[in-house]
């Protein structure tokens, strides 16, 4: 029988159980392939920065298209007061992409998949941002919550909304990754199952879907990493330049 | 047989439906909280390294051969351009040489010209009064033969009828008479010998 498409999600155990005080940090499946990414990225980052020939080769190509394709997302978006800031959407973009991508590959798994994971993440950069709103603008920085041009009666309603818009921020982003690589994967693993279920005689309809999703879910990886990243520049410009 | 998969379609999905419902039911794996704490662990240490790595050590790298490109690229766009304007300094001098190489030549030519041609005239004036004073003495002569000439003319008729006469007559007529009449006649008939 078809196996259950949530097991894939499953995180289990790699090696010995390892405890700090009441904390269980060991190593599993989902920590492979965190390191797997990191990995990956490292390496092919540092192959494409090795040697700079005026003529570049794949990989030193790849690596500088990357670069200059985040450091004009982050221009575009959040302006050249977010140049200090590069390396961590840089870092947050190719960790992200990496892992979706890695989680693209039959019997992996998927590190975005988890809402802990992009939660953690998603939660780091709102708190970041907040403080360098508040760094940068002081107690100004509420304004954000101000949209000017309101007519006052409204003002106490709109400053309700924008200030929940801005709390589920870090909700949004989380789930927005999450929910779509979960479903996805889980997609692709049910029409899977049909493949197996149906057979040669019916099996051939689930397949092409299966083949077409597969590109989708591949499209889908790079774009819930683009999107990611874009919406931290845009939480990022909001705190750096301030005018609602 | 496509309404055979269908409905085959609809049995499996509410099969998995069930499925998904059983596993939420299990605890879906996303809410077991039993790894969470491994997973932000882990996730915050390869992240973090992840990040120092990156910006450290391959970002400043890759930034500054973007940067070196740059800057090489634009040397030698620049090397290009002074290489061009040069060119054409050495062009416009070369077209200066050229045109002024070809007045000179001009001027020295016209020069030639004129001395040459100043000589020629210097030299035919001279020819011309050499000619001239020739051609008056020539004239002269001529003129002096001219008048003598009638005289002689005149004599020789003299001499000639006075011998015609002694000869006719057998007298000595008086050479005074006959030139006098020698005279009157050359005076009458001479324009029809001497175009005077």
């Amino acid at each position: 029988m078809a196996a259950n498409p949530m097991t894939q999600f499953e995180v289990y155990r790699i090696g010995p159980e390892i405890k700090v005080g009441a904390f269980d940090i060991s190593f599993t499946n989902a920590s492979l392939f965190m390191v797997v990414s990191s990995l990956a990225i490292l390496i092919i980052f540092n192959i494409g920065s090795k040697k700079n020939s005026l003529l570049p080769n794949k990989i030193q190509l790849l690596a500088e298209l990357s670069y200059t394709f985040v450091s004009k997302m982050i221009s575009d978006t959040a302006g050249s007061k977010a140049k200090p800031y590069f390396s961590f959407i840089f870092s947050l973009f190719m960790f992200v992409l990496f892992c979706n991508m890695f989680g693209m590959i039959p019997y992996t798994f998927t590190v975005t998949s988890h809402i802990i994971v992009t939660f953690v993440l998603a939660a780091f950069i709102f708190i970041g941002v907040t403080i360098i709103g508040f760094i940068k603008h002081g107690l100004g920085y509420l304004k954000l919550f101000v949209p000017s041009g309101v007519p006052v009666i409204l003002l106490p309603l709109i400053v309700v909304i924008e200030i929940i818009s801005y709390l589920s921020r870090p909700i949004s982003l989380s789930v927005r990754l999450f929910a779509n690589m979960m479903a996805g994967h889980t997609m692709m693993k049910v029409f899977g199952g049909f493949v197996i279920s149906l057979g040669v005689v019916g099996g051939w309809l689930p397949l092409s879907f299966s083949v077409a999703l597969t590109g989708l879910e591949i499209l889908v990886a790079f774009l819930q990493a683009y999107v990611f990243a874009i919406l931290t520049c845009i939480y990022l410009n909001d705190a750096l330049n301030l005018h609602h | 047989m496509v309404k055979k998969i269908f409905f085959q379609l609809i049995f499996f999905n509410l099969f998995f439906l069930k499925g998904v419902f059983a596993a939420e039911s299990g605890g879906m794996p996303q809410l077991n909280p039993e790894f969470w704490i491994s997973q932000i662990f882990w996730l915050t240490l390869t992240f973090g390294i992840l990040y120092i790595v990156l910006s450290k050590l391959i970002l400043p790298k890759i930034s500054s051969n973007l940067e070196l490109r740059k800057s090489q690229i634009q040397e030698n766009i620049e090397a290009a351009e002074k290489q061009r304007e040069s060119s054409e300094a050495k062009l416009k001098e070369y077209d200066n040489v050229i045109s002024k190489s070809k007045l000179e030549a001009n001027n020295i030519f016209k020069e030639a010209r004129e001395n040459v041609l100043k000589e020629i005239n210097a030299k035919k004036e001279t020819l011309d009064k050499q000619i001239d004073e020739e051609i008056k003495k020539v004239e002269q002569e001529i003129n002096l033969l001219r008048k003598g000439a009638s005289e002689k003319i005149n004599k020789i008729a003299i001499e000639t009828t006075s011998e015609l006469l002694v000869k006719l007559i057998g007298t000595e007529v008086n050479n005074s008479s006959i030139s006098a009449i020698v005279d009157d006649l050359s005076k009458r008939n001479g324009d029809k010998y001497y175009d005077n």
